[in-house]
């Protein structure tokens, strides 16, 4: 408990944000990667503390607003398959795919639930042998490991009824691409603390080199995202480009060894399709060979379903960081978290949902700031 | 006080026919009655219910009458510091208690499930005469009805409830004026963080227990205390959060509440924090928020503190004529953000 609150101090964090005015000569966009990073900024109200001229650009690191819609139809037809015991992250539940969510598919009487961990979708192929037992793996680095030890402990327990339908995805050329796209606007990196305590940032030097962008590794209490801001604020006014550590109590240079060798047993880099933002390659993971038969995709034959977007969803250019979430037409009016558009307002991690539910006060126009949910 | 512990339940003679319940418990005859006759009755004794007509016939009230019903089908049926049996009588005293009414008289509809241990039922009816009594209230009538095994969670609770609302006292979330005080009687999220826990296994190395608790006499004080109290209400579903929207939006005006007053315990921080949840936004069962002329703070708030229920209340924040209809939140390091309700459920995120 003593973390959270030394982390979440006030005077230090209006010390800290005065040094940041302070340093802060011309305009900035910075990127927070990760969703958990733009959703603490919104829910603390930290972007109303620093200067206008910085401007934090929100990331693709939501695992849930990544996933391509296609992945989300597949899950809604393997849950709806008879006799089938779907598991998965809560926050999954009601993405929206190119017709429904999981919660409509469970009303319909699919047997879909929400697991904190994977382990708990083995225990329950163990305990059910009569079912498949199918797990939604998604998400970053962070996740990947504990879904990776899962298919590894079903492997070793022998078990026939388990399966995962796997949408892994990689922060690294998920930044690579950002920084390689005509349009970007970014200047520097916040990287994702929690992907960094798994793979370390012994990747992230090469990147910071080839594009002369300060990388900063940050957490996701108060103090730690305004210490890396004033970090990468620091190096932008010093026209430096280094890739410095500013969550050092969870994260080293090499990372969890034991997690990678995990991720490496179970898991192979691919291409991979992020939702709004199209292929992008060698960024996800699927299953290595060995380890084919727990793909359900395969298992229950979902590869081919056809998916299609709403054609006004725009969450492909908010997570480029092109596009604030207030900045779209749809924001507020036909796309709210009770009618989402995209998965950016569905997930609380969302850049969109955390600008309607903590930001509307001021991240919005007048007429919008009133807008019912 | 019956004894409360499962081991010391034992049915009288009858009931141990069936160590669980059977689709006849519900079916109107002999079976219906034994479970009337040796489990009802004799938990909820009163000589309005002991007549066991068709409807309970009841004295004449002073006054206005508050009426209210709510349904409990929480998963598991026992959890830290209470159970579906104490939730159904403190949910409808409290709906009543913070209308303004003196709870008077309660209905209790049972839908069980095929298999239930009897003495399951046993240990949920003796929790519910006992919250009943400490909330000054008389079960007076009620109904059984038995569902086949897989058709329900156990056992489901409906609960109706009469009060008298004294002269004088016209409570209402239409009623917050800009300048108002907004307090709270004590941590939030503890009813939430206990069941959650339970329900889904998870363990931390404090255990968090519901906050289930009759507000009667913690709503009366409120009004002995400052009797121009305009609006009371009990966040439960969607948190303090969605109660504080229901007055916003009822009134028309801003809520500004600053972050760090609102207590939460410290277990339950840290259950929120690791699960990706709010606390402003995680059911309670036992708190009261009152909006009050801003003058009138400090001296109810010294009133509620005195009550058990109320020790760790707190002025959280103030009416406002910003930002209509929306509540704000002041953080802790000096930013301001908005409290939306919950769409639905809050779902604990991936990671």
């Amino acid at each position: 408990m003593k973390y959270l609150t030394e982390f979440r101090d006030g005077e230090l964090a209006q010390k800290l944000a005065a040094e940041i005015r302070a340093a802060v000569t011309r305009p900035w966009a910075i990127m927070e990667v990760c969703g958990g990073q733009t959703h603490a900024i919104i829910r603390h109200g930290l972007d109303q503390l620093l200067p206008p001229e910085l401007e934090l650009v929100h990331g693709p690191g939501c695992p849930v607003c990544v996933t391509p819609v296609a992945a989300i139809d597949r899950a809604l037809a393997v849950a709806a398959a008879p006799g089938v015991i779907f598991c998965s992250f809560g926050d999954m539940l009601r993405v929206p795919g190119t017709r429904e969510d999981l919660f409509a598919v469970k009303g319909r009487g699919a047997d879909v639930r929400v697991v904190y961990s994977p382990l708990d979708a083995v225990r329950l192929a163990k305990g059910n042998p009569a079912r498949q037992v199918v797990f939604f793996a998604i998400g970053f680095e962070t996740t990947a490991p504990a879904n990776a030890l899962a298919v590894h402990q079903a492997a070793q327990l022998g078990l026939a009824n388990f399966s995962v339908l796997v949408s892994h995805v990689l922060v690294p050329p998920a930044m690579e691409a950002i920084l390689s796209s005509p349009a970007n606007r970014v200047r520097a990196f916040l990287a994702a603390g929690h992907v960094c305590s798994v793979m370390g940032y012994h990747q992230y030097p090469p990147l910071a080199e080839r594009y002369r962008v300060p990388i900063v590794v940050t957490g996701f209490e108060p103090l730690d995202l305004l210490d890396g801001i004033r970090r990468a604020v620091r190096q932008l006014e010093a026209g430096t480009h280094a890739v410095e550590n500013a969550y050092p109590r969870v994260v080293t240079f090499d990372g969890n060894r034991a997690a990678q060798a995990m991720l490496a047993e179970v898991f192979e880099v691919c291409d991979r399709d992020w939702r709004g933002i199209g292929t992008i390659p060698n960024s996800g993971w699927r299953l290595r060979g060995g380890y084919r038969r727990f793909d359900a995709e395969e298992r229950f034959a979902v590869g081919d379903i056809r998916s299609a977007e709403s054609p006004h969803c725009r969450s492909g250019e908010v997570l480029r960081g092109t596009l604030k979430p207030n900045q779209c037409p749809a924001f507020g009016t036909t796309c709210t978290p009770r009618t989402p558009l995209g998965a950016t307002m569905v997930s609380g991690e969302g850049a969109c949902a955390a600008y309607f539910n903590y930001g509307r006060l001021t991240a919005v126009g007048t007429e919008r700031a009133t807008c019912p949910t | 006080m019956p004894d409360l512990t499962p081991a010391a339940w034992t049915c009288p003679l009858p009931l141990r026919d069936y160590p669980h319940v059977v689709m006849g418990h519900g079916g109107g005859g002999r079976l219906s009655a034994d479970l009337v006759e040796h489990l009802f009755l004799p938990a909820f004794r009163n000589p309005a219910l002991a007549r066991l007509g068709d409807a309970a016939v009841l004295p004449p009230v002073p006054g206005r009458l508050a009426f209210t019903t709510d349904g409990f089908v929480v998963r598991p049926l026992f959890f830290p510091g209470g159970c579906v049996g104490d939730l159904a009588v403190h949910g409808t005293v409290n709906d009543l208690a913070v209308s303004g009414a003196t709870p008077l008289y309660l209905s209790a509809g049972f839908i069980l499930e095929e298999g239930l241990p009897l003495a399951d039922l046993g240990r949920i009816v003796d929790r519910m005469a006992a919250a009943a009594r400490a909330a000054g209230v008389a079960v007076v009538c009620g109904d059984t009805k038995v569902v086949d095994r897989g058709h329900g969670d156990g056992c489901y609770i409906t609960t109706a409830g009469v009060g008298v609302v004294p002269d004088g006292v016209t409570l209402g979330v239409q009623q917050a004026r800009p300048g108002d005080a907004v307090v709270l009687s004590g941590p939030v999220g503890n009813h939430g963080i206990a069941v959650l826990c339970v329900r889904e296994g998870l363990e931390f190395e404090t255990r968090v227990e519901s906050d289930t608790a009759a507000l009667t006499g913690l709503a009366a004080a409120v009004l002995a205390a400052c009797p121009a109290t305009r609006a009371m209400r009990d966040p439960t579903r969607g948190g303090l959060a969605a109660t504080l929207n229901e007055i916003a939006a009822g009134s028309g005006v801003g809520i500004e509440i600053d972050e760090p007053a609102v207590p939460v315990d410290d277990e339950v921080r840290a259950a929120c924090d690791l699960l990706g949840l709010d606390p402003l936004l995680v059911a309670n069962e036992g708190k009261l928020v009152a909006v009050v002329p801003a003058d009138a703070a400090d001296h109810l708030l010294a009133a509620v503190r005195r009550h058990p229920l109320g020790t760790r209340a707190a002025v959280i924040g103030r009416v406002t004529d910003q930002h209509p209809r929306l509540v704000v939140a002041r953080t802790a390091v000096g930013g301001r953000r908005v409290v939306s309700t919950p769409v639905g459920e809050q779902l604990p995120r991936i990671c």
